[in-house]
């Protein structure tokens, strides 16, 4: 049983043979050719992310040849961005515990006698924001904001996404056309303006910024899944279930997803380092979400006209921003080298 | 050929006409409401409503689209509520300074991309494909306008070797240009190191090296010219992807194009001025894509569109 190595059948099929490796193995693990409802075993239902390889690696390191999670621990650039997204993500569940001051709090003693913002100091590591606020506390707060969007808008794009790209590549025929014909139509949309005045109209909470940056982001995995899927409904496999009789939602979540998940890990981990730059430039722009809630994008919006006086509003919620968005870019990366052996060793 | 450039082109004409009805009805569904804008906050409902009238807000929806879309025909896009002034004559006067904004983010993508992501690839798995992909990575993952302001804080303020933004010469141009296009030559770098890599082990390059052509030749005559293929394809994509990245990087630098003009304009919700904006990038997008396919064969005599 295959734990996350990539579609069963594609293993044993003609790229891994033309390796004159013998059918059944794909150099990692033991392809055994099951059919595709063994292939969904619990360990192919995982949650995206790292987190969900972690708990397959805990349940099955012993008896099993490398695993993804073993996969990505080998790569330096995946335990890198691990270890920060882990940082991250700590920090923002714990913030209220781990920040030093009230996020909100503007105290007396945060701006010099002129009412400029405090460099990095002893009390303030580092240092104030204009208002006098504590900009660490602040930083570790706007981390809730850049996961939680970056979290829920990934999830919004990849259910419609996969909900569209699959339906067009499943039903063909007129389903598809009107799908793809759609789908040119978002490609030549600009995104970001679209995005913008959106947000901009709406006035958002952050659940709507979360909403627009989906909306403008599924595009791309519709596209991905699509092809998959019309490259998979076309195997035998999913001959034989319709030709049994199984229920069509059935083959659906039983035999299509699974080959999906892959993918989705994929382009579910990219995605989050889209969207929370995504985020950061909405909120930059001043049309994310609003203040007084503390986040990364907004922090250097609101001290942009001040940034030559005090650079350091503007290079730590960037190093925060940038930091995050490379970690996952560094760990989606490594998942589709380890996920998708026809890319090893490129790129 | 001309048949699918005509093709291509009626599609495209399709595809603009769907934009502009989502657009369109988006901008309108929303609950802003541009009478009042115009109006000001003291306006009379008298007031509000004659502005409403003579812009023909009063009408339902359809015939408003309607009667945009006749326009759009003739080739107007209608007036700015907010200046007097024709949406066509607003983005003339803009579109320049964003096309000059993207060559310059461009032609800096290439020449920081290209040349590492080839020798990248020649030097594989040493120190300075190691910290070519690290670049890449760096640039990939760090947003405009965070890039901008620290290259305006170190470049122009710490040491004072660029202008603090503004525009006019080709020393207000680099700096933008840079911050346009650095996550593009991250991306070329990558594509091209893979492209390369690709094409480095492939029997012609061993024919080469076997009838005693140099390293160097064989690397920039015969391979190059393959692993270019890929990348120059997607040189026209950039135009469409840079569209959005002008409002943020043109918004730090106070760059005069199309992205101030957006931005200003979905401050006060003018909606014709947005309505151009979106349309003016979705040629800009739809034209990228025909051209990355038109070029495509042009360099590889092997594809052919019937």
């Amino acid at each position: 049983m295959s734990v996350l190595c990539p579609a069963p059948e594609r293993a044993v099929g003609g790229r891994i043979a033309a390796r004159e490796e013998p059918p059944g193995t794909c150099g990692n693990c033991v392809v055994i050719p099951v059919d595709s409802e063994r292939a969904v075993t619990s360990d192919q239902r995982l949650p995206p992310a790292s987190r969900g390889a972690a708990a397959a690696a805990r349940t099955h390191m012993a008896r099993r040849p490398p695993t993804v999670w073993l996969r990505l621990k080998r790569s330096p650039a995946a335990l890198l961005g691990m270890l920060v997204i882990g940082i991250v993500v700590t920090l923002a569940a714990l913030a209220p515990w781990v920040a030093p001051f009230d996020p909100a709090e503007q105290f007396f003693d945060g701006l010099t006698l002129e009412g400029r913002p405090l460099a990095p100091n002893g009390r303030y590591w580092l240092g104030t924001d204009l208002l006098g606020r504590d900009l660490l506390s602040r930083l570790v707060y706007g981390a809730r904001v850049s996961l939680l969007i970056g979290v829920a808008a990934n999830a919004a794009a990849l259910s419609i996404g996969t909900v569209i790209g699959t339906m067009a590549g499943y039903f063909k025929g007129w389903t598809a056309a009107v799908f793809m014909r759609f789908t040119d139509l978002m490609m030549a949309f600009p995104a970001l303006i679209l995005a913008i005045a959106l947000a901009a109209i709406l006035r958002p909470s952050l659940w709507i910024v979360a909403l627009v940056i989906g909306m403008v982001n599924w595009v791309w995995i519709a596209r991905v899944v699509y092809s998959q899927v019309l490259a998979i409904s076309g195997r035998e496999f999913i001959d034989a279930a319709r030709a049994l009789g199984v229920p069509t939602p059935r083959i659906f979540w039983r035999h299509l997803f699974p080959h999906l998940i892959p993918t989705l890990l994929v382009w579910g981990t990219l995605g989050i380092s889209t969207t929370v730059m995504f985020e950061a430039a909405l909120s930059f722009l001043g049309v994310g979400v609003r203040p007084p809630t503390p986040s990364w994008g907004g922090t250097i919006n609101e001290s942009q006209s001040y940034f030559l006086e005090a650079p350091w509003l503007v290079a730590f919620p960037g190093a925060a921003i940038l930091l995050t968005s490379l970690a996952f870019n560094l760990v989606g990366d490594t998942l589709r080298d380890v996920l998708d052996p026809t890319m090893r060793g490129r790129a | 050929m001309s048949a699918y450039l005509l093709r291509r082109l009626v599609q495209s004409v399709l595809i603009l006409i769907g934009v502009t009805f989502i657009t369109f009805v988006l901008l309108y569904a929303l609950p802003a409401d541009p009478a009042r804008m115009i109006a000001g906050r003291s306006a009379t409902t008298e007031t509000v409503e004659r502005i409403r009238a003579e812009l023909g807000l009063d009408q339902p929806l359809p015939v408003q689209y309607g009667r945009y879309l006749a326009r759009l025909v003739q080739g107007d896009l209608g007036r700015s509520y907010a200046q007097k002034v024709e949406v066509e004559a607003l983005l003339a006067s803009r579109l320049g300074a964003t096309f000059l904004l993207m060559i310059g983010g461009i032609a800096f993508e290439l020449l920081i991309g290209l040349p590492a992501g080839t020798v990248a690839a020649v030097r594989r798995r040493g120190a300075f494909d190691r910290s070519v992909m690290v670049g890449a990575f760096l640039g990939v993952s760090a947003p405009q306008f965070v890039v901008g302001l620290l290259l305006l804080y170190v470049l122009a303020y710490k040491w004072p070797l660029f202008p603090l933004g503004g525009y006019g010469s080709i020393a207000h141009l680099i700096l933008p240009a840079v911050t346009l296009g650095i996550a593009g030559g991250g991306w070329y770098a990558r594509i091209m190191r893979s492209a390369m890599l690709d094409v480095i082990h492939q029997d012609y390059v061993r024919t080469a090296r076997a009838k005693g052509a140099g390293e160097a030749r064989v690397v920039t005559r015969h391979a190059l010219r393959n692993a270019l293929l890929p990348v120059v394809s997607m040189i026209g994509l950039d135009f469409g992807t840079f569209m959005g990245g002008v409002v943020v990087v043109e918004s730090v630098f106070g760059w005069p194009g199309i992205g101030q003009l957006a931005w200003q304009a979905i401050q006060i919700v003018d909606i014709p001025v947005i309505m151009g904006v979106v349309l003016v990038s979705a040629v800009a997008i739809l034209l990228g894509n025909l051209l990355a396919d038109l070029v495509y064969p042009l360099l590889d005599p092997k594809i052919r569109y019937g």
